[in-house]
């Protein structure tokens, strides 16, 4: 059961997102504090007893509980304050949207009408690789068969819940592989978890304590308010880069960063990067690598490299790893960590595979012991030992894709340049980061949004607003590519046209 | 695993990555260091550890292959294009509506049709350890406490305490009413937590019970929910084991006694399940988070994403649940053969003059050693234990390292090995016993 919060409300609340959620937040909080402070634990009368005859009541249903929320916390049975925050109903646009496109989903012959989903990175270009290596080796690979013989037992029974040295294995070749043969990953370095969410949210509850923080350049990915914030305690401080140097990371942005925040009293623990860099799709160079390793060095805090999408290259720059960097020079490798994954560069989100990927022994032997709480399902292990063993699909489907990955972005960033909208120059990634500012009727996080609600409700497509990935400059849009096909460019960019066309000529006209 | 003196400039970790509360330096864990050092098996080494500290279902893996063997087309994630996609795209803190909807009428099976079970309540978690330490977060803030009954699976020491900062306050249980929850200790544990200053969120209780390998009855699940109620905290019902009863009329769900409540006060109960004790797949990965309370299951949905089923195995366990063939069999033999096993074992260790908790369920017994204790003491019983791990060679789990406020009862799992190896299990117990009585007449 879920709410979909009115658009109207979020969008044209008075005083704009931060304070139409702040205030009733701080309310709240008041409130919470208040009833915290004078609740006394009241004996209550005599509780009802099971023989007692009570008039009959129908089947529990569900009730629509969010609007109840402040009632029933009262004299109801009280949740956690952690627990408070993630209830409330989301009123991100990036969740926003990916509901209201999942809920009317386009499809070019079934529902033409429905809404594009271009705000979700999935990558959608090669399933009929994949497909057609299930067909071809499916059958014994995720039961296994010794001797002929069906034997469950190798994947039914408790596993290493960091995962088995086979996939371990399997991961280190393949990761190795993608990044063009550069590094040599040890698999006894290596932690696998169901996905890179836990991956990260592993990382952070290793490396920082409650009230702790860390930074991270923006945009950013919006998951990361999630994987870092939600249960951990841990805070995400911005570091922003701006389009003038088209995003790109700054020593002295993270320097000033690290000093205001230290003033406040807020202890850095770690810089939190994606590399190649989510929502942008730009990546760090080798320079810029050694100098982040240098400056955590200076500030004694860890290095957390998400290269989740290291494998979806389209563009001509070499992409660098920080274990690349890490073997070649000698860098305190105790600080480094590497989040990788499935979900991006083998299209397999739903499988639940991710990697931690460490150098330091100490933090490796307490995210092992996590992994209990987020392993690799075993027949999905199993699977896809098969799959990454075979080298020769490996090597079709990492060409193939970059191929295809090229093609799109191509004609993606074309068709945008024909409507005036222009790209950050990007490397790799699933999507493009647009600049759409000329389009919006103030330049302000308030008119950005107001064009993504054309974009969503006139336009039917969905695509990520820059003020929920933090960026600093209103109007830019993180538009992934890889959920179409060809043919569905053209009705993607008519969309657009059609949901900024009145904009366009008051902008002319004025 | 020692801890570094650390130099001043070395990086630091945190205070949960350094805490030992994952308990793993514990006498529970320990004996499972000796094992894998030394483990039996019946042809290669048969003088090595027998493992009978891990609570395995692997009586009924033949109903399994033989599932999968006839139905090739559920293993291969819908081989030919339509199914798979999507499937390999799912990632959807939802989950599965078709596995949901599975898992429900599984459920709905084990507890005899007694309890309904709504597809939407269902939240999935990649295992009952995830699911419990979830349940933890959403229940509790950071110093709140939960209660829980003793003996109790070590495991909770780790799962409800270790990221959460959660504290758990025990309720005393003794042999005296074979171990059963009373209102006074209740009361007595709520009291306990009260003067330490900490806030009880909930009650967390196991039925079937774990290490007592028995039912909670009726009329107390009715004073826990009532206490609960009174005052006006959670109480999560943790059924892992309720596939694993021996006889399915001796099993009661916190559901029915909703259901008989007409679901008065339903919104502070959450029942955790799972697929790896009932189903034997603890290498899959399914638990599962049932709640009345609409908050919870929102914010559990959510917290999930830290935590997902893979879609694959849930594509597989849809199929294989769906089959309701497959399940009623599969729960009625299962059953057979636990009972089976459970006799088996007690008559053993009857033989050798050892006595147990009367069981009916579960995959261990819950065995009465304190005759054989040199002092009435948590130091004794290690002793004991010790004896056992190294001489006998048997890892069986201490009653202390389940928090039994009674020294000298002990954890012994029967369904992780073959019948064979039980029996010889009980032969070297026959044997130690034997010893010990020739040893004590000689004094």
């Amino acid at each position: 059961m879920r709410l979909i919060v009115p658009l109207q409300g979020v969008v044209q609340g008075r005083g704009g997102l931060i304070f139409g959620s702040l205030i009733p937040c701080a309310l709240f909080y008041f409130l919470q504090l208040y009833l915290k402070r004078h609740r006394s634990p009241k004996p209550q009368s005599n509780p009802p007893s099971p023989t007692t005859s009570s008039p009959k009541l129908a089947e529990m249903t569900r009730t629509s509980s969010r609007s109840n929320l402040f009632s029933r916390s009262i004299g109801q049975v009280r949740i956690s304050s952690r627990a408070i925050s993630i209830a409330k109903p989301n009123e991100s646009p990036y969740y926003i949207g990916l509901d209201k496109a999942s809920e009317d989903p386009y499809d070019r012959l079934s529902n033409p009408d429905g809404v594009i989903q271009l705000g979700l990175s999935e990558n959608r270009l090669c399933f009929d690789l994949i497909e057609k290596w299930m067909s071809e080796n499916l059958g014994h690979s995720i039961t296994g068969r010794d001797n002929g013989e069906l034997n469950i037992n190798g994947i039914a029974t408790y596993q290493p819940f960091d995962g088995t040295m086979e996939l371990k294995l399997a991961m280190a070749g393949f990761m190795s592989h993608i990044m063009g043969g550069a590094v040599t990953f040890e698999p006894s370095q290596m932690v696998l978890t169901a996905g890179a969410t836990p991956a990260i949210e592993t990382l952070c509850f290793c490396l920082a304590d409650q009230g702790n923080a860390f930074l991270v350049p923006t945009p950013y990915y919006p998951g990361f308010d999630r994987d870092v914030k939600f249960r951990t305690g841990v805070e995400l401080i911005p570091v922003h880069c701006r389009s003038t140097d088209n995003f790109a990371l700054s020593i002295t942005a993270l320097d000033q960063a690290f000093n205001q925040t230290r003033k406040h009293g807020t202890k850095i623990r770690g810089i939190l990067l994606s590399n190649p860099a989510n929502p942008v799709g730009n990546l760090l160079s080798r320079e810029m690598l050694y100098a982040i390793l240098d400056f955590a060095r200076e500030k004694n805090i860890h290095v957390i490299s998400d290269e989740i999408f290291a494998g979806s290259m389209y563009g001509n720059e070499e992409f660098v790893s920080m274990a690349e960097v890490l073997d070649s020079e000698g860098f305190d490798k105790n600080r480094v960590h590497i989040v990788y994954g499935l979900s991006k560069d083998l299209s397999l989100p739903g499988f639940r595979v991710g990697v931690i990927y460490s150098f330091n022994e100490n933090v490796l032997a307490a995210a092992r012991k996590l992994t209990r709480f987020s392993s690799v399902s075993a027949p999905t292990q199993r699977l896809l030992v098969s799959m990454l063993s075979d080298a020769r699909f490996i090597e079709e489907y990492i060409k193939t894709n970059k191929r295809r990955l090229q093609n799109m972005h191509a004609l993606f960033v074309a068709g945008l340049k024909g409507l005036n909208i222009r790209c950050a120059d990007s490397s790799a990634g699933l999507y493009c980061w647009a600049d759409m500012s000329k389009l919006i009727s103030s330049y302000s996080e308030k008119g950005e949004l107001e064009l993504w609600d054309k974009l969503l409700n006139v336009g039917k497509i969905n695509v990520t607003p820059g003020s929920a990935c933090h960026c600093i400059e209103p109007g830019w849009f993180r538009c992934c590519f890889t959920t179409l096909a060809e043919e569905d460019i053209p009705v993607v960019l008519e969309r657009i046209r059609k949901a900024v066309e009145n904009t366009t000529d008051l902008l002319n006209s004025s | 695993m020692a801890i570094e003196i650390e130099k001043p400039s070395s990086v630091r970790l945190s205070k949960v990555a350094i805490s030992k509360t994952h308990g793993e330096d514990s006498p529970y864990f320990a004996g499972w260091k000796a094992y894998d050092e030394n483990p039996y098996d019946e042809i290669h080494n048969q003088s090595g550890v027998i493992q009978m500290g891990l609570a395995e279902n692997q009586v009924s893996f033949d109903l399994l292959e033989k599932y999968l063997e006839e139905h090739h087309e559920v293993s291969s994630s819908g081989k030919g294009a339509p199914g798979f996609r999507e499937n390999a795209l799912f990632q959807d803190y939802h989950g599965l509506k078709s596995f949901r909807q599975a898992m429900a009428n599984f459920m709905e099976q084990i507890r005899g049709g007694k309890a309904k079970f709504d597809p939407d309540r269902i939240v999935l978690t990649a295992g009952a350890t995830a699911a419990n330490e979830l349940l933890t977060f959403i229940l509790a803030d950071p110093g709140d406490a939960l209660l829980v009954p003793t003996p109790y699976y070590p495991g909770f020491d780790r799962d409800l305490r270790w990221r959460t900062g959660v504290k758990i306050v025990p309720i005393h249980c003794n042999s005296s009413n074979n171990f059963q929850i009373t209102p006074e200790a209740l009361e007595a544990a709520y009291q306990s937590a009260e003067s330490m200053d900490l806030k009880v969120r909930g009650i967390l209780i196991t039925n079937p019970s774990n290490p007592l390998g028995s039912t909670i009855q009726s009329s107390v699940l009715n004073d826990i929910l009532d206490f609960a109620v009174h005052k006006n905290i959670h109480l999560v019902s943790d059924e892992i084991y309720s596939g694993s009863t021996f006889s399915p009329s001796e099993f009661v769900s916190i559901a029915e006694i909703l259901r008989n409540r007409n679901y008065k006060d339903a919104e502070r109960v959450h029942i955790v399940y799972s697929l790896s004790k009932d189903l034997g797949l603890p290498g899959f990965r399914v638990g599962t988070i049932y709640s009345y309370n609409d908050d919870v299951v929102t914010t559990a949905r959510r917290m999930s994403s830290f935590t997902l089923i893979s879609s694959q195995t849930q594509h597989l366990l849809a199929c294989m649940l769906s089959n309701h063939e497959f399940t009623q069999n599969y729960i009625k033999t299962n059953r057979e053969r636990l009972n089976k096993r459970y006799d088996m074992i007690i008559q053993g260790l009857k033989k050798a003059g050892i006595e147990c908790l009367k069981g009916n369920a579960g995959l261990f017994c819950w065995m009465n050693l304190s005759p054989l204790l040199n002092e009435p003491t948590r130091q004794g019983e290690l002793e004991l234990w010790n004896i056992i791990l190294n001489q006998v060679k048997l890892n069986i789990s201490p009653g202390s390292s389940c928090h039994c406020s009674e020294p000298g009862w002990f954890r012994v799992c029967f369904a992780n090995m073959s019948e064979q190896t039980l029996r010889v299990a009980l032969q070297r117990i026959h044997k130690f016993m034997e010893q010990r009585k020739v040893c004590s007449v000689n004094q």
